[in-house]
């Protein structure tokens, strides 16, 4: 099995917010939740870069560790997913996430959140494969249908990687050999404790 | 002399100007490769490099929920690290810790008895209204302090013995309860503070209370007025410590307010639940003084109406004034012979 990642690559992405609104087309997702998004640091200075970011699916995942009652799961793919049958809306995996993953239906004074919704890579949930159900709380199962992540596909500078990690690395890799940069993977050390020598 | 000023200042001025320049001009240059082609990352940020000087990664986003503008925040495997081993270790010594030594002690001190025995006679310690406030506080304390800890120990200790479906079930509405609760238990903390703030004032009774072990150790009974330093104790850890659970705990209930990151809300979450397992430590070994612990002490909260004896022997000064003060007042009613 594959052990699956995003790599976003910084040195390509054009702020073009294709990949936000590829996924929430795709899943159906609701308004002020984005399981996707694209933060532009050092906005109009030198050095300007935007990293679309998701959910990491990171090994060892923090929110997987912090959740009370246990709703998170990991894939035979390393995916990370969570059950939203089994989740309580306590916030608690937000503040444990590095990548501000984990998104509410609402703002939740009183503990009111609702049940939490993050990224899925594209592989549903829990429930049956390609089930009304599972469509409805995690939105479509692309994986099941031997796809790859709707965000990554959709890129139009392909800045955005989503699959194997040792094929993503390598691929990146030789693209910084090609042209001589690259900024890294961000947040490949935070989430999976490694980094791809550029 | 003014003049001078001026054209000094306006020298040193280009001195500054110049030097900066010069210091920039490198930076400039890297632009370029050896080669004279443009090197476009020169100035790119580096992850590591934002990493190492601000602890976390900010940038503009384009929707509408600004704090998803923090793109990297590895403080969240601290909070982690917090959540899943350091409170628990805090909580697990504290509440173990304390029910060790109320046990221990009591197998070796016993119940504190009345040691001239009862009088029969009783006088008022609380009235209606305290005792109501007391319960309604130490009721939702209860319901919080299992809930709350539901949250940090339910998953390692109850989910095992129950389905995931009926855990989730129950931690939902523990969820509700805990935020709800929170209300009533608030107003009791600062009807607690307001109503018994006159008596818990530290003063000279309480440091020769204290060196005499408060009569906890030992068979001594230093007189104490209306709250011995012990009470004093528990009073101000309800208040403070109430008042900090509450403050925190209504961070925690509407995330995010005002200008509070992810970090304010890990901050906020650690001194809630820091507090909190404190608080319950502390509250085990309230219970145990007024229940088990002491012969006679349990009527002050039951009833309202203590044996005379038993005030005599830990609140002599408080049974003085309230004999003055009844004997100056009511003396008819009280003269009443019972028999």
């Amino acid at each position: 099995m594959a052990r699956m990642k995003f790599l976003c690559d910084a040195d390509r992405c054009i702020e073009c917010n294709a990949c936000v609104t590829a996924c929430k087309n795709e899943h159906e997702v609701p308004w002020g939740i984005n399981r996707r998004r694209v933060v532009t640091i050092n906005d109009g200075k030198p050095g300007e870069r935007s990293v679309s970011m998701a959910c990491m699916h990171c090994t060892d995942a923090p929110c997987a560790a912090v959740c009370p009652v246990n709703c998170f799961f990991t894939t035979a793919d390393a995916v990370v997913l969570h059950s939203k049958d089994l989740c309580i809306g306590c916030g608690y995996c937000f503040y444990a996430c590095p990548f501000g993953a984990p998104q509410y239906p609402r703002v939740g004074n009183f503990g009111s959140r609702g049940k939490m919704d993050k990224c899925t890579f594209c592989a549903g949930g829990p429930d049956n494969d390609y089930t009304v159900a599972e469509y409805q709380k995690y939105g479509s199962n692309r994986l099941a249908e031997g796809k790859l992540p709707l965000c990554a596909e959709m890129c139009s500078t392909k800045s955005l990687l989503a699959g194997d990690g040792e094929i993503i690395a390598q691929i990146y890799k030789e693209r910084v050999v090609r042209r001589g940069y690259g900024s890294g993977a961000w947040g490949w050390k935070t989430a999976y404790k490694e980094t791809i020598a550029s | 002399m003014s003049t001078l000023k001026r054209t000094m200042q306006t020298f040193a001025g280009a001195l500054i100007l110049l030097l900066v320049v010069a210091f920039a001009m490198p930076a400039t240059a890297q632009v370029r490769n050896p080669d004279g082609s443009v090197n476009p990352t020169a100035s790119a940020v580096q992850e590591g490099q934002l990493l190492q000087e601000l602890q976390r990664i900010q940038g503009r986003v384009s929707i509408p929920d600004k704090k998803e503008g923090v793109l990297i925040q590895p403080a969240g495997q601290n909070w982690r690290h917090f959540h899943e081993v350091t409170l628990r270790w805090i909580g697990g010594i504290a509440i173990l810790g304390m029910l060790v030594v109320l046990i221990a002690f009591y197998l070796i001190r016993g119940m504190v008895r009345l040691k001239s025995g009862r009088s029969g006679r009783t006088i008022v310690r609380f009235n209606a209204v305290e005792r109501f406030v007391h319960w309604m506080t130490a009721t939702c304390f209860i319901i919080l302090a299992l809930t709350g800890l539901n949250i940090t120990f339910g998953r390692p200790l109850l989910l095992p013995l129950m389905s995931p479906e009926a855990f989730t079930t129950w931690s939902e509405a523990a969820k509700y309860a805990h935020n709800f609760v929170s209300f009533p238990f608030t107003i009791g903390v600062v009807l607690i503070f307001l109503m018994w703030v006159g008596g818990n004032i530290p003063n000279r009774v309480d440091v020769e209370w204290v060196k005499r072990g408060g009569g906890i150790v030992g068979d001594d009974h230093p007189p104490a007025y209306r709250f011995n330093a012990g009470q004093k104790m528990i009073y101000w850890i309800v208040v403070l410590g109430g008042s900090a659970a509450a403050i925190s705990g209504y961070l925690l209930m509407f995330p995010f307010y005002g200008d509070l990151t992810v970090n304010g809300m890990q901050t906020a979450q650690m001194v809630h639940s820091i507090v909190a397992v404190l608080f319950v430590a502390a509250m085990l070994a309230h219970i145990y003084i007024g229940t088990i612990g002491m012969e006679g002490a349990f009527e002050a909260m039951g009833t309202g109406e203590v044996d005379v004896n038993w005030a005599r022997e830990h609140h002599a000064l408080w049974l003085e004034e309230e004999q003055g003060r009844l004997a100056g007042t009511a003396p008819a009613a009280r003269a009443t012979p019972a028999e």
